[in-house]
């Protein structure tokens, strides 16, 4: 694995979430504790609704165009509507935020 | 003539001297005696009198004039010393009267609690005026303590606080009222007197009153030190039986009567609460002017019997509105139908027994506790209206609908939810898969999950698919995070004055950890609402919308609409909105059906820059994306039109500059129109303004949505201040009563027009609510752009990182 530094931990609200550009396409990063975040596809499986802007709650987010949820541990979508988003390892150290360089450049090979 | 002596001169001797007199005013020759220095008065309104509603003349029943022209011997502020029946005559301190018939009216003695300290001055009962003047003698500002939370002692209460004393109330029970209240209105009747300002406990006893020589506080049992310049007792009366036990006459709990009102002495008789029949006493006025008629009729030596009857009791608090009567304790066989209406502060409890109504407890409208007491009298069969019977005689009569039938009648493939495309088969299928409420249904078909219009027809499928098996929940809970309604929540943050959503969550149970993205953005308002100096908005609550102010599309960019006040601008605007235009590449340009315009297609990371330039001339958010007010549509009014009758432009400016920043249940739309021909179209908007030549036409509870509804009128008023301060109100008391989500029409279909025309005609209420909105307004009426746009802001709105450029190096 390959670490890179994307940022500062409380450069993330908590139960809020931002946005990572990657060559492969955009990554949200969620912060739903004081020191738990998660990384997953900005992109809903549904219709591409932006999940960085979705109300974060639990360890869950919620798509603002059609109200679909997922699960940020597993990247699937909860309830009736069936659907994955991928999910990415991410961690956090001394208040920096790292995602893994490895899993965003298969992506980007796939 | 005939000797008469009475000795008591309250209510129900009263109402006998009365009867008699007008019956048979040269028949008895009266002696009436009174320990109070005066004679009789209406003793159930020495509370308006405390609270300085009503003053003492006014609740004098019978003055000088009236003993002296009826020939009534008054021997006022005589304490008679005992009865000699033997010799028929009563022995008073400065002399004896000889009778023929004697009638004992002493009523009752206030209890005092023998706890040590209970002698001490400035501990007083609630019983007669003497109690009264002392407790409005009082300095405003000293501390009051009331031992006793029942009628007398919260009517006492109420008086002093509005007399400007520090009220504390402590009651023995688990509830205020516990004997004519349920806990659920005893809890409103609380929270009532709380939002007075009054301090209630209970389960408080009292260990002791300290002070030397006069009060200086109230100690409970559990140690708790109440400071207190005025202990004030009411905790119960005690019939006043020492003259009739003296004189051997035969004294239970109370001096016992037979039906006639004679004592065990046939020449002796009795009225009032001094009374014990069939081992019942009396403490309301309704059964001792009964009592008084029968003894009127006895001592004219006419036929009557007293039959007690069943009581109701009404609390005379102004405002706080209960009605309870009958008996409502749980018992085997006994069946309750309750209605709640939290919002409104209204509960009701009807007790039905064998198809009869046994009791009835009400909170906060009590409009037909007369009807429902009239039940319990007659003893009348209630099967026949039982299923709409809480909802009080209006409501009886004529066949209801069953929409029922309309939904079993449709076909499979009839379409249910219109958002999600789901028809009825889908829904029944779901039902028949197990999804057998309205939460699992929603779950496993999304009927119902987006609008929500549809709610009530899916509960109906699942009613007709599921039958019996079905109950339609009393009130929908707000999400799965919790069992309250949104009027439960509301009303429980006001209550136990929850002022986060950490304090929501932990005090209300919700099940999960941090809510969802139903009940977030919903606590959000109603703590900001609520709240609004010590609660602090969170964006992470919000919706995109209203986090990004700007409304997202469907393709994740953002629309930003300037704020055009009253839909005026200029021609500078316009350019600086072109510019804007050109400058972020905006694909589409439009006019908005409020009169604004809107700039589609911005970039989310762009709206920053571009609000800081749209700022710079001096434009500023139009909130088109907000639950709140939206804009104000006016036409040209008197400025140009030939047909305008007042400055329309200029008030819908003016209430635009008011409203602005402010935010509620849903969105509020205002129009102003200049003429009844209507240009602005002010007649579908939540608030619609039509100007006549007289004045301006307030209309509320318009829509041109998903419902079409035409305003329907809340008032008229000459002035364009009354018409800014009538609208003002109005949204205040939208913002703090309605549930999240609501437009105006959907809450006034709730609450009903009547009660808001009620609440916004008291012209202090009205002042009230433009003042707490103002105060909210302090906090909340700032330009987001103008924030948002900062360098340190801006930063927010951009990618937390770009890895595109790292990966290419």
């Amino acid at each position: 694995m390959s670490w890179i530094d994307i940022g500062a931990l409380d450069d993330i609200p908590e139960r809020g979430a931002r946005m990572v550009r990657t060559r492969a396409g955009c990554v949200a990063l969620f912060r739903t504790g004081a020191t738990e975040v998660f990384a997953t596809s900005n992109t809903c499986a549904h219709k591409g609704g932006p999940l960085a802007e979705g109300i974060v709650h639990g360890r869950k987010v919620t798509c603002p165009l059609h109200n679909w949820v997922y699960s940020l541990e597993t990247g699937e979508a909860q309830g009736a509507d069936e659907g994955r988003i991928a999910t990415y390892p991410v961690r956090i150290e001394d208040g920096r935020i790292l995602i893994d360089g490895d899993a965003i450049g298969k992506r980007s090979a796939a | 003539m005939e000797k008469l002596v009475v000795i008591g001169a309250g209510m129900a001797s009263g109402r006998l001297l009365e009867h008699l007199i007008n019956a048979a005013p040269d028949r008895f020759e009266v002696t009436l005696f009174n320990a109070e220095p005066r004679g009789n008065y209406n003793r159930i309104m020495l509370s308006p009198v405390l609270s300085g509603e009503k003053s003492y003349a006014e609740i004098v029943t019978h003055d000088d004039d009236w003993y002296q022209a009826h020939g009534v011997t008054c021997r006022f502020g005589e304490r008679v010393a005992h009865i000699d029946r033997d010799r028929k005559v009563v022995v008073g301190a400065r002399g004896e009267v000889p009778y023929d018939k004697l009638v004992i009216a002493t009523g009752s003695d206030p209890f005092i609690v023998p706890c040590p300290g209970h002698d001490l001055d400035g501990v007083i009962a609630y019983r007669d005026l003497d109690d009264t003047n002392r407790m409005i003698d009082q300095a405003p500002g000293s501390r009051a303590v009331v031992i006793g939370g029942g009628l007398l002692g919260l009517e006492a209460a109420a008086g002093l606080r509005l007399r400007g004393m520090e009220v504390t109330v402590l009651h023995l029970a688990g509830h205020l009222m516990e004997r004519q209240l349920d806990p659920a209105a005893g809890y409103l009747l609380r929270a009532d007197l709380e939002r007075r300002g009054i301090t209630v406990m209970t389960q408080a006893s009292t260990k002791c009153i300290r002070g030397d020589g006069s009060v200086e506080a109230v100690e409970l049992e559990d140690g708790t030190l109440l400071p207190a310049d005025l202990v004030v007792m009411a905790v119960g009366i005690r019939p006043a039986v020492a003259l009739a036990k003296d004189a051997g006459l035969s004294v239970g709990r109370a001096i016992e009567v037979d039906a006639q009102m004679q004592t065990s002495d046939p020449h002796v008789f009795a009225v009032g609460e001094c009374v014990e029949f069939a081992g019942q006493l009396f403490g309301l006025v309704a059964p001792l002017y009964d009592q008084a008629k029968v003894l009127a009729a006895t001592l004219l030596g006419e036929d009557a019997a007293f039959a007690p009857k069943q009581l109701s009791t009404k609390l005379k608090v102004t405002g706080c509105d209960l009605f309870s009567a009958g008996d409502f304790t749980d018992a085997p066989g006994r069946e309750d139908i309750v209605y709640r209406d939290p919002a409104r502060g209204i509960y009701k409890r009807l007790v039905v027994e064998d198809d009869r109504l046994v009791g009835a407890v009400m909170y906060g409208d009590t409009a037909d506790g007369n009807w429902f007491f009239g039940l319990i009298k007659d003893g009348t069969d209630v099967s026949d209206m039982r299923e709409t019977l809480i909802f009080g005689p209006a409501y009886q009569g004529g066949a209801a609908a069953d929409p029922m039938a309309a939904v079993a009648a449709l076909p499979a493939d009839a379409e249910i939810c219109g958002c999600n495309g789901v028809c009825k088969g889908r829904i029944v299928e779901a039902i028949e898969g197990g999804a057998t409420d309205l939460g699992a249904v929603r779950a496993t078909t999304k009927a119902s999950a987006s609008c929500g219009t549809c709610t009530g027809l899916v509960e109906q499928v699942l009613a007709a698919t599921l039958g019996d098996a079905f109950a339609v929940p009393a009130a929908q809970p707000v999400c799965g995070c919790t069992d309250l309604s949104h009027e439960d929540v509301r009303r429980l943050i006001k209550s136990q004055e929850l002022k986060s959503q950490p304090a929501v969550w932990q005090e209300l149970g919700w099940r999960t950890p941090n809510g969802c993205h139903v009940c977030r953005p919903a606590l959000n308002f109603y703590l900001l609402a609520d709240w609004p100096l010590e609660y602090r908005d969170d964006p992470q609550s919000r919706f995109v919308n209203e986090r990004k102010h700007a409304n997202i599309q469907k393709d994740g960019t953002f629309s930003v609409v300037p704020r055009m006040w009253g839909g005026v601008t200029t021609a500078a605007e316009l350019r600086a909105i072109a510019d804007a235009a050109e400058k972020y590449d905006v694909p589409t340009v439009k006019v908005t059906g409020g009169q604004r315009i809107d700039l589609l297609g911005v970039k989310g990371e762009d709206l920053p820059h571009i609000w800081a330039d749209l700022n710079a001339a001096g434009l500023v958010s139009g909130h088109a994306y907000s639950k709140g007010l939206r804009t104000v549509k006016t036409c040209v009014g008197t400025d140009h039109c030939r047909f305008g009758t007042q400055d329309s432009t200029g008030l819908g400016i003016r209430l635009e500059k008011r409203l602005w920043g402010s935010w509620t249940p849903h969105k509020v739309k205002l129009a102003v129109s200049g003429c009844p021909r209507n240009c602005a179209e002010a007649t579908c908007k939540d608030v619609g303004i039509v100007c006549v030549d007289s004045g301006f036409e307030i209309g509320v509870g318009g829509a041109a949505g998903m419902d079409v509804k035409e305003v329907e009128r809340l008032a008229k008023v000459a002035t364009e201040d009354e018409a800014v301060e009538w609208t003002v109100a109005f949204v205040q008391l939208y913002r703090e009563h309605a549930r999240y989500l609501d437009r105006p029409y959907k809450w006034l279909g709730k609450v009903g027009l009547d009660w808001v025309k009620d609440t916004l005609s008291d012209a202090a209420a009205r002042t009230a609510l433009v003042a707490r909105f103002d105060l909210s307004q302090t906090v909340y009426q700032s330009d987001p752009w103008a924030e948002l746009s900062t360098r340190d802001r801006a930063r927010g709105f951009a990618p937390l990182a770009d890895l595109t450029l790292e990966a290419a190096e």
